[in-house]
C-alpha cells in the first residue's frame, strides 16, 4: 500500500496524519483526564462522562452566541470566558450528581455503571428537548482560523494547535493539583485508605464530592475545547465514551502519566491507520489491538507490581 | 481423599522426613523482600505456630504455601511435591487447606451449604452440575458440624452466626476437605475466652490425622496448642523450637521488648 | 432440604404461571400483530435470562450480550438470506445466487464463511456454537487472568462496539448498517405468513421455557451454589480446590448460548437482523430488563423484559421524548431503590401476605437473596 506514494509524500502524510492524530490525542486526553480522576481515584465508572463534556460544549456555544449578539467587540476572547463557565457548569452538575446518586453506590461499582448510564440517557434527552436535536457549531474567533504552512505540502490548522496547547496547560494544572497540592494529597490518601484518612481528620465525603466535581468540570472544559474542532449534538458525547474508557484502562487506571501515554498510542495508531484503511477498519484494528493487549496485561500498560 | 503425591516420586533414599519443607523461600514486591531466604520444616502430626511482630511476613508465608502469591525464588515441598509452580486448586487437591485471617465464609448460604461446597467431590464444572447431595455427603457434613459445635445451626444462613462461630465454620470447611496440612491465620482473633478454650480443644482433636500451621498473637493460646514455635522477623526465622526455648531466646526478647 | 430438588413447589407454580401467560393468556388476548411483538420481546428475555445466571448469580456483568444475540441472529439470518437468494430469485443481479447486498457491493462470489449456512442442520449447530465459542475465547482470556468486575464490563462493551463497527463497515459481507433483510423462507416454509408467525411464536415460547428449566437446573445444582459463593468470596472458593475461572467461563458461555437462541428466534420472527441489535446500546438495555425483573430471579427476567418493552412500545407511540427520560430514570431507580427488582418487591410485600393466606412458610431458597448483591 505504500508503493503508490513517493517518499516525500509519505513523509508529509505521516506528519499530517500525525497532526490529525494529535488533535484526536488532545480530545482523548481531555476526556480521559476527568475519567481517570473519577475512575482511577474513586473507582467509579461514569458512563455519563460524555454528557458532562457535551454540557461544556453547549455552554461554550451559548457563550459564543451571547458575545456575538451583545459583545461583538470582545468576541475574540469569548472562548476563555466560555471555558470557565463550562468548568463551573459541568462541575456543579457533577457535584449534584455525586450527592444525589453516586455517594450511595461507592460499594457497588457495577451498579454505578448502570445508574450513570441511565443518567446519560436522561441528559441526552434533556439536551434534545432544550437545545434541539440538530448539531450546533460555534463560530471561531478570527485569530483561530486559518492554518500555518510548515512546508509546501504540510500545513497545520491554528485551532488544532490551540486545542493542543490548551490540553497541555490543563494537563499540567491537573497534575500539579493532584501531586503537589494539599488537596491532591487528601484525595490520594482517601483512595489508599478511606478509614484511616477519615480517622486523621480528612472529610472523606467532601473529598469524594469535590473529586467527582473536578473530574466532571474537566470534562466540561474538554467539551469547550471540542467545539473548536467539531460540532455539538445531544449524542456527541456517546461517540467517545468507549474509546475514552479504553484509554484510561489501557494506561493503568491510577496513573496520570499512563493515561496520557495510552491516549497518545491509541490516537496515533488510529489516525495513521486511517489514511491507509477505511476509517472503520482503522478503528476496529486499533480497538482490537487495545483489547488484545488488555487481555494479556489486564492491569494496563503503566502500572507497578504490587501485593494484592 | 488423602492424595498421594502423583508425580513426586518417593524413592527410598529421599523418603520425606517432613510433611512440608520450605527452603530458601524469597518473595519481593517491587524490591521489598517480604520473605527473605526463609527455611523451615514441618513434621507429620505437628502443630506449628508462627509468631512474630506485624509485618514479619507471617501471612505472606501462608500465601506462598497455598499459591496465592508466587515465590520469587526458593522451594516449597509438600510430601516431596513442589508447590511453587502449582495452581491454587491443585495445591488444595494435593492436601493443603488454608483459613484466612478474616472469617471467609459465604454469608448468603446456609451453614450446611457452606460445608457442602467444601466437600471434596464435584469440583469440576461438570462434576458440580451432576453432584448429588447423597447420604454420604449429609453424614459427613453432620459429622463436621458436630466437631465445630454448629450441629444446631446447619440450616441457618451463615450471615447470622457470631464472629467466633464464623471462624469455626471456616475451620469446618477446611476439615471437610480432610487436608494433610491445615493452615490457620489467627483462628481465635475476636473470640471470647470460652470460645478460645473450645477452639484449642478442637485443634487438639483434629490433629490426629494431620499437621497444622497456625499464625497467632495470643500467647496463652499458643502455649496451649504449640508443639513447636517459629518466630519470624523481617521475613526471616529469628528463632525456632519449643515454646519455652523460644520464650527465653535473647533475640526474641529483644525483638518483642527491646525497642 | 427442598433446595436440592430440581424445582421447589413454589417454583413449579411460578413456572406454570409464566407458561400459562405466554402460551395461553397472551395468544388468546392480543391480535396477531401484537403477538408477533410479544414474540420479539420474548427473544430478548433469553438474553435477560442469561444475565440472571451470569450477572445475578455469577456476579459477572457483561455489557456485551448483544454480541451473542447478534451472532446467533446473524447465523440464522445468513441461512435465511441464502435461501432467499436462490439463482431464480436473483436473476436480475450481475452475479445471481448471492445475497443482493453483495451484488450491490461488487462482490462476485459467496465469501467462504457464508458457505456453511447453506445447510439448515449446520446452521442450527452454528447458531449456538459460534457465540458460545466466542464467549469461551473472551471468558478464557479474561477469567484465567482474573479480570473481573468493572474491567470485564468495559472490555465486553468495547468488544460489542468493535463488532458493530465491523459489521457496519464490511457492508459487502454483512449487509452493513441495514443488516440482512428480506428473509423469506425456512426450508421452503414461508415465515412471513400469519400462520408461520403464530407457529414461530409458540416455538419461541417453548424454547424460552426450556431455557428457564435449564437455568433452574443450574441454579439448584452445586454449581449454582458455587456461583453464589464465588460472587461473595472468590478466594475462599479458589482455596477450596475449585478452578474459579472454569466456573465463570461456564456461566458466561451459558448466558451466551441463551442469548444466541434468542437472536436466532428474533431473525426468524422479525424477518431481519441488523447491527442495531449488537452494539453497546441494546446490550446495556438488556441489562435493565434483568435488573427490573430482579437480577436474581429467573422468572423475573421474563416479566422484566415484557414490562420494559411494553412500556417502551406504549411510550414511544405516544410520547417518544418521554421514553428516554423514563428509561434513564428506570436505570437509576432500579439501582438506587430496588436493587432486587420486581422479584425483590414481590418477596418483601406480596409473598408474606400470600404466606399468611395459605398458612404456609415461604420457600427457604428465597432466603438466599442478598440485598443489593455487591459484585466487586
Amino acid at each position: 500500500m505504500f508503493s503508490d506514494y513517493s517518499l516525500a509524500e509519505l513523509g508529509s502524510i505521516f506528519v499530517m496524519q500525525g497532526f490529525a492524530g494529535l488533535i484526536l490525542f488532545s480530545v482523548f486526553v481531555l476526556m480521559a483526564l476527568g475519567l481517570a480522576i473519577i475512575f482511577g481515584q474513586m473507582g467509579v465508572i461514569n458512563m455519563a462522562h460524555g454528557e458532562f463534556m457535551i454540557l461544556g460544549a453547549y455552554v461554550t456555544y451559548f457563550t459564543s452566541q451571547f458575545f456575538l449578539n451583545y459583545l461583538p467587540s470582545l468576541f475574540g476572547g469569548y472562548f476563555f470566558v466560555a471555558m470557565g463557565l463550562a468548568f463551573l457548569a459541568s462541575g456543579a452538575l457533577g457535584m449534584f450528581i455525586e450527592w444525589a446518586m453516586i455517594r450511595h453506590l461507592y460499594k457497588r461499582p457495577l451498579d454505578t455503571l448502570l445508574a450513570t448510564w441511565g443518567l446519560s440517557l436522561i441528559l441526552q434527552q434533556l439536551y434534545r428537548s432544550f437545545f434541539g436535536p440538530r448539531e450546533v457549531g460555534v463560530e471561531l474567533p478570527e485569530w483561530m482560523m486559518g492554518s500555518i504552512a510548515l512546508t509546501d505540502s504540510v500545513e497545520v490548522q491554528i485551532n488544532g494547535l490551540f486545542v493542543m496547547g490548551l490540553t497541555t496547560v490543563i494537563t499540567i494544572v491537573v497534575a500539579l493539583l493532584m501531586y503537589r497540592s494539599r488537596w491532591g494529597k487528601q484525595v490520594r490518601a482517601v483512595v489508599q485508605n478511606r478509614i484511616m484518612a477519615g480517622a486523621v481528620g480528612i472529610n472523606t465525603e467532601k473529598v469524594d464530592r469535590y473529586t467527582f466535581a473536578l473530574g466532571c468540570g474537566i470534562a466540561g472544559v474538554a467539551g469547550s475545547a471540542f467545539t473548536m474542532i467539531g460540532s455539538t449534538g445531544p449524542t456527541s458525547g456517546q461517540l467517545y465514551i468507549v474509546d475514552t474508557f479504553l484509554v484510561v484502562v489501557f494506561g493503568g487506571a491510577a496513573s496520570l502519566l499512563g493515561t496520557i501515554a495510552s491516549a497518545f498510542t491509541i490516537s496515533q495508531a488510529q489516525s495513521t491507520m486511517e489514511f491507509f484503511l477505511s476509517g472503520s477498519m482503522a478503528k476496529v484494528l486499533t480497538l482490537l489491538g487495545v483489547v488484545g493487549i488488555l487481555m494479556l496485561r489486564p492491569q494496563g500498560l503503566f502500572t507497578l507490581k504490587v501485593r494484592r | 481423599m488423602n492424595a498421594a503425591p502423583v508425580n513426586g516420586v518417593i524413592s527410598d533414599q529421599m523418603a520425606p522426613d517432613f510433611l512440608l519443607a520450605v527452603e530458601g523461600l524469597t518473595v519481593s514486591f517491587d524490591g521489598f523482600k517480604a520473605v527473605n531466604d526463609l527455611s523451615f520444616y514441618v513434621d507429620e502430626h505437628e502443630i506449628r505456630v508462627i509468631v512474630g511482630p506485624n509485618g514479619a511476613g507471617k501471612t505472606t508465608v501462608l500465601d506462598l504455601i497455598c499459591g496465592k502469591t508466587k515465590a520469587t525464588s526458593g522451594s516449597i515441598k509438600f510430601r516431596n511435591q513442589e508447590l511453587t509452580r502449582m495452581s491454587e486448586s491443585s495445591i488444595v487437591k494435593a492436601g493443603v487447606g488454608r483459613k484466612f485471617q478474616n472469617p471467609s465464609i459465604y454469608d448468603d448460604l446456609t451453614v450446611f451449604e457452606n460445608l457442602e461446597i467444601s466437600y471434596p467431590k464435584g469440583r469440576s464444572v461438570f462434576g458440580a452440575l451432576t453432584f448429588r447431595r447423597d447420604a454420604a455427603v449429609k453424614e459427613r457434613v453432620q459429622e463436621v458440624a458436630e466437631m465445630i459445635f454448629l450441629e444446631n445451626k446447619l440450616f441457618e444462613r451463615a450471615e447470622f452466626l457470631s464472629h467466633g462461630q464464623k471462624q469455626w465454620l471456616e475451620i469446618g470447611m477446611l476439615l471437610i476437605q480432610d487436608p494433610d496440612l491445615l493452615m490457620l491465620d489467627e483462628p481465635v482473633a475476636g473470640m471470647s475466652v470460652s470460645e478460645r478454650v473450645k477452639t484449642a480443644e478442637l485443634l487438639n482433636k483434629i490433629i490426629a490425622n494431620r499437621s497444622i500451621i497456625v499464625i497467632e498473637h495470643d500467647m496463652k493460646f499458643v502455649e496451649d496448642i504449640a508443639h513447636k514455635v517459629t518466630v519470624l522477623h523481617q521475613g526471616k526465622v529469628l528463632s525456632e523450637g519449643t515454646m519455652d526455648r523460644v520464650k527465653n531466646d535473647p533475640k526474641v526478647v529483644e525483638v518483642y521488648l527491646g525497642h | 432440604m427442598k433446595s436440592t430438588a430440581f424445582l421447589s413447589r413454589s417454583e413449579w407454580i411460578g413456572v406454570a404461571i409464566v407458561a400459562a401467560l405466554i402460551l395461553v393468556v397472551l395468544p388468546l388476548s392480543v391480535d396477531g400483530f401484537r403477538l408477533n411483538l410479544v414474540g420479539k420481546y420474548l427473544t430478548y428475555a433469553f438474553v435477560a435470562l442469561g444475565l440472571v445466571m451470569c450477572w445475578g448469580y455469577g456476579g459477572i456483568l457483561s455489557l456485551g450480550q448483544g454480541i451473542f444475540f447478534g451472532l446467533g441472529g446473524y447465523c440464522m439470518a445468513m441461512f435465511l438470506k441464502l435461501e432467499a437468494s436462490s439463482v431464480e430469485n436473483t436473476k436480475i443481479q450481475s452475479t445471481p445466487g448471492i445475497p443482493d447486498f453483495m451484488d450491490w457491493n461488487q462482490i462476485t462470489a459467496l465469501p467462504w464463511f457464508w458457505e456453511p449456512f447453506r445447510s439448515l442442520p449446520m446452521t442450527i449447530i452454528l447458531v449456538i456454537a459460534v457465540p458460545v465459542f466466542f464467549a469461551f475465547i473472551i471468558g478464557f482470556a479474561m477469567f484465567t487472568r482474573r479480570v473481573g468486575g468493572t474491567y470485564f464490563a468495559i472490555i465486553t462493551q468495547a468488544i460489542a462496539a468493535i463488532l458493530t463497527i465491523l459489521i457496519v463497515g464490511q457492508q459487502g459481507y454483512t449487509g452493513g448498517i441495514n443488516g440482512i433483510t428480506d428473509l423469506r423462507t425456512l426450508n421452503g416454509w414461508d415465515i412471513r405468513t400469519d400462520d408461520a408467525k403464530y407457529i414461530l411464536y409458540f416455538v419461541n415460547a417453548g424454547l424460552l421455557l426450556g431455557c428457564v428449566l435449564i437455568a433452574y437446573f443450574v441454579k439448584h445444582s452445586k454449581l449454582g451454589r458455587i456461583l453464589v459463593a464465588m460472587r461473595e468470596k472468590e478466594d475462599r472458593v479458589r482455596f477450596s480446590g475449585y478452578s474459579v475461572a472454569g466456573f465463570k467461563i461456564f456461566v458466561f458461555c451459558l448466558a451466551a448460548g441463551f442469548s444466541a437462541i434468542g437472536g436466532a428466534m428474533f431473525a426468524l420472527q422479525v424477518g431481519f437482523m441488523s447491527p442495531s441489535f449488537v452494539g453497546i446500546v441494546p446490550s446495556i438495555e438488556m441489562v435493565i430488563y434483568t435488573a427490573v425483573g430482579g437480577r436474581l430471579s429467573i422468572l423475573g427476567a421474563i416479566y422484566g423484559t415484557l414490562l420494559v418493552n411494553w412500556a417502551k412500545t406504549s411510550f414511544s407511540e405516544s410520547f417518544p421524548e418521554l421514553w428516554l427520560l423514563g428509561l434513564g430514570g428506570l436505570f437509576i431507580a432500579v439501582v438506587l431503590a430496588f436493587p432486587n427488582g420486581l422479584a425483590g418487591l414481590y418477596q418483601s410485600y406480596v409473598e408474606p401476605r400470600l404466606g399468611k393466606l395459605t398458612g404456609k412458610k415461604s420457600d427457604e431458597t428465597n432466603g438466599a437473596l442478598p440485598q443489593g448483591s455487591p459484585a466487586e
